[in-house]
């Protein structure tokens, strides 16, 4: 039903903009003052009044109608003022399963009589729903239509409306980030309750394999973060030794010494690389890449496992050589002409334009590029989870499996599971972790950039 | 007597001209840029320590004869020259010439200052640094100072040598390309219209940087304003379309030149 209402808000505010601009046509053909806002302003603005305030009420009902339909239910529902909250809204889901058609079991004759009242409430809502928004729609289009004349000044209303609903866009992702932030904190925080925060960002053995259940057998378990952040940083290390020469080359090849046909032909390839699913870089880790590397090191005699931090770090190099390329490609190409010319003109060759010219004066942004990438390493889960450990080891050694907090967030988060378990909170401590170090990187990088924007 | 004389007065003239001191030399020079032809087989020489003003309307070449001075058309994609220029005796566009070599000798100043996001000091140290021309620091730093002297831009910048170059005036700028150019001790310093993006006091001080240079240094200046090549120059090139007009001591291109088409550029009739 508020798909057939919405389609017939949009329909309505598209006439609206038609008649509002023909009576604004009209009005101006009489006029002998000078008009304001040209027609198509007005019919804008007739549309805005016939079709938001209407739109506003239907979100506004379809959000609210729910808990209040629950509400009326239970409460003639015989015996449910002594019932509990979570006994009620068990209720309250079986009735609305059976009033779908999922019935799991024979309904007691007071589930049916509540189904039957739910379903005569749901269509009063409907009706009533259909009534208040039509209702508004023509307030609102009369109030749209009526307004209009020569001096009203529609093109301010119009512009202010579009500017609000901007504000209103970039909220929508600050609340989103808001609340992502709030269910990090509050997870994390019961993981705190159950184990202490020192414990955790000190600790220096990472087992969460506890009991989840009295009959399990397993490990005391230990909540220490530093293993996994220090398994993260050797992999994201190793990706970078692969990714930042690599990128920052084939961005000084491309931009300074390729042909234009071979550029055309090499920077949409290389940004394939981008476009490659991380599971297909998974595979490409754990059947190709890590076979090889476990083989180089036995014939090296290092001791050697079979998911090493090598393979997986050098995969994920291979992953982000195109943000790395591509970002210090757009920095070497803003470089003004000017600054090469008046190298050149110095007698300085290519290299030493582009060593002591280019380079410098692109930094910021080969260096904002870089931390991007980094803060990607760090995030980056399907290749870790494919190709990297589980057990949480303190090594250096590349040819050793190491894990990663993503795979533990993952890990942690898959099979028998229950939320008050500190196992099950500690992947959103490791969040928390995860998510305030990238935050971190990228504010470095934002700044850094910024602080060096100006210098040509 | 009087066939004699003029014999005389003839080859008196000839032999004038064979010892004026041309320190560049162009001959039947054109510029292609891919298909389109900018310039057709220009003959203009540079003498010695003298401001050669190139002038003419937007787009009739004299920034593009100007760059092939000293190759910095090379950095153009699809650009071809034809023709022949000397650099006293050695052809510059000979395949075994460093075109590096090239433009330690022949130095260039730009429409818009350029100096390279790096400290004032840098900003000159950078060519006498590429060029090996300084030992010790103590060489670099009378370069540095010699350079900022010579641009008379000493005075102003003492003593903040280490803030980055891109602080100073849009004149100050100029002034600090011109003795990023003069550190390398060139020959000849080309300039493309030096002053167009400077206000009239900077202007000024260009031009009085330029009278003094003359002594050590062969200019060619290419500039939009006819005052400023009145003023600065002793010699004037006119170009149009591609073509030399013709060209003359400043004096006379400026009260009597002997082409109508100079006469109407000077005049304002075109341009």
């Amino acid at each position: 039903m508020s798909g057939y209402l919405l389609a017939a808000l949009a329909l309505a505010a598209l006439v609206m903009t038609f008649v509002g601009s023909a009576r604004a046509r009209a009005t101006q053909n009489g006029a002998s003052e000078k008009t304001h806002s040209r027609p198509i302003y007005h019919g804008l603005n007739a549309a805005i009044w016939t079709g938001v305030p209407a739109f506003i009420f239907l979100l506004l009902w379809l959000v609210g109608q729910n808990s209040v339909i629950n509400q009326l239910v239970i409460a003639s529902f015989p015996g449910s003022e002594s019932l509990d909250a979570t006994a009620r809204s068990l209720i309250m889901s079986e009735v609305r399963q059976v009033a779908a058609g999922n019935i799991f079991k024979e309904p007691t004759p007071e589930i049916q009589a509540a189904v039957v009242h739910l379903k005569s409430l749901q269509q009063i809502s409907t009706a009533a729903m259909v009534a208040v928004v039509a209702a508004t729609m023509a307030v609102g289009a009369f109030f749209g239509y009526r307004v209009i004349d020569n001096r009203y000044r529609a093109r301010h209303s119009v512009e202010r409306s579009v500017t609000y609903f901007m504000m209103f866009s970039s909220f929508v992702a600050i609340v989103t980030t808001l609340g992502i932030i709030a269910s990090l904190v509050f997870e994390a925080f019961q993981f705190f309750t159950k184990v202490p925060v020192t414990e955790f960002l000190f600790g220096l053995r990472w087992e969460p394999q506890i009991a989840i259940r009295a009959d399990q057998v397993a490990g005391q378990g230990a909540f220490g973060v530093i293993p996994v952040l220090f398994g993260t940083f050797v992999i994201s290390l190793i990706s970078m030794i692969v990714a930042v020469p690599t990128g920052i080359l084939s961005a000084i090849y491309l931009t300074e010494y390729a042909d234009k046909r071979f550029r055309a032909v090499i920077k949409p390839l290389l940004e394939i690389l981008a476009g490659v699913p991380t599971v297909v870089y998974g595979f490409f880790a754990v059947l190709t890449v890590a076979p090889a590397v476990r083989n180089l090191g036995l014939s090296l005699g290092i001791e050697s496992s079979p998911n090493s931090a090598l393979a997986a770090g050098a995969v994920m190099g291979v992953m982000i050589i195109p943000f790395i390329s591509s970002l210090s490609d757009d920095a070497l190409a803003a470089v003004p002409r000017a600054m090469r010319e008046g190298s050149f003109a110095l007698g300085a060759t290519k290299g030493e334009t582009i060593r002591k010219v280019l380079l410098p004066a692109a930094l910021p942004g080969i260096v904002g590029g870089v931390l991007l990438a980094l803060s990607r390493a760090v995030g980056e889960t399907m290749i870790v989870v494919m190709a990297a450990g589980l057990i949480a080891k303190m090594t250096v050694n590349p040819f050793d499996a190491v894990t990663t907090v993503t795979v533990q967030i993952v890990t942690l988060l898959i099979g028998d599971s229950e939320f008050d378990n500190p196992k099950t909170l500690a992947a959103f401590a490791l969040g928390l972790i995860l998510f305030i170090v990238t935050l971190i990187l990228n504010l470095i990088a934002l700044r850094t950039v910024r602080k060096y924007r100006e210098k040509y | 007597m009087n066939i004699m004389s003029e014999a005389a007065v003839e080859k008196a003239l000839d032999k004038k001209m064979s010892t004026v001191n041309f320190k560049m030399v162009g001959k039947d020079v054109s510029v292609y840029y891919g298909e389109k032809r900018a310039l057709f087989d220009v003959n203009l020489n540079v003498r010695k320590n003298t401001v050669t003003a190139l002038i003419g309307p937007s787009g009739c070449g004299k920034s593009t004869f100007l760059r092939t001075l000293n190759r910095m058309n090379d950095t153009i994609e699809g650009c071809r020259v034809v023709g022949k220029i000397t650099l006293d005796t050695d052809d510059i566009y000979d395949p075994t010439v460093d075109v590096v070599e090239l433009r330690a000798r022949v130095g260039m100043v730009f429409q818009k200052p350029n100096p390279f996001p790096k400290s004032i000091y840098e900003n000159i140290a950078y060519g006498p640094r590429i060029h090996g021309l300084a030992r010790h620091k103590a060489d670099m730093d009378e370069i540095v100072e010699n350079s900022l002297q010579k641009a008379g831009l000493w005075n102003e910048v003492k003593d903040r040598l280490q803030e980055p170059g891109t602080g100073l005036s849009g004149g100050q700028q100029q002034r600090l390309c011109i003795a990023r150019a003069v550190a390398v001790s060139p020959e000849v310093i080309l300039m493309d219209e030096p002053c167009s993006a400077l206000d009239p006091i900077a202007t000024a001080k260009v031009e009085e940087l330029i009278h003094e240079l003359r002594s050590n240094f062969t200019i060619v200046i290419v500039t939009h304003s006819m005052q400023q090549a009145a003023r600065v120059s002793q010699r004037t090139a006119m170009f149009h379309l591609g073509n030399l007009v013709e060209e003359n001591e400043t004096d006379k291109m400026f009260t009597n030149p002997d082409d109508q088409r100079t006469q109407d550029y000077i005049m304002g009739r075109f341009g």
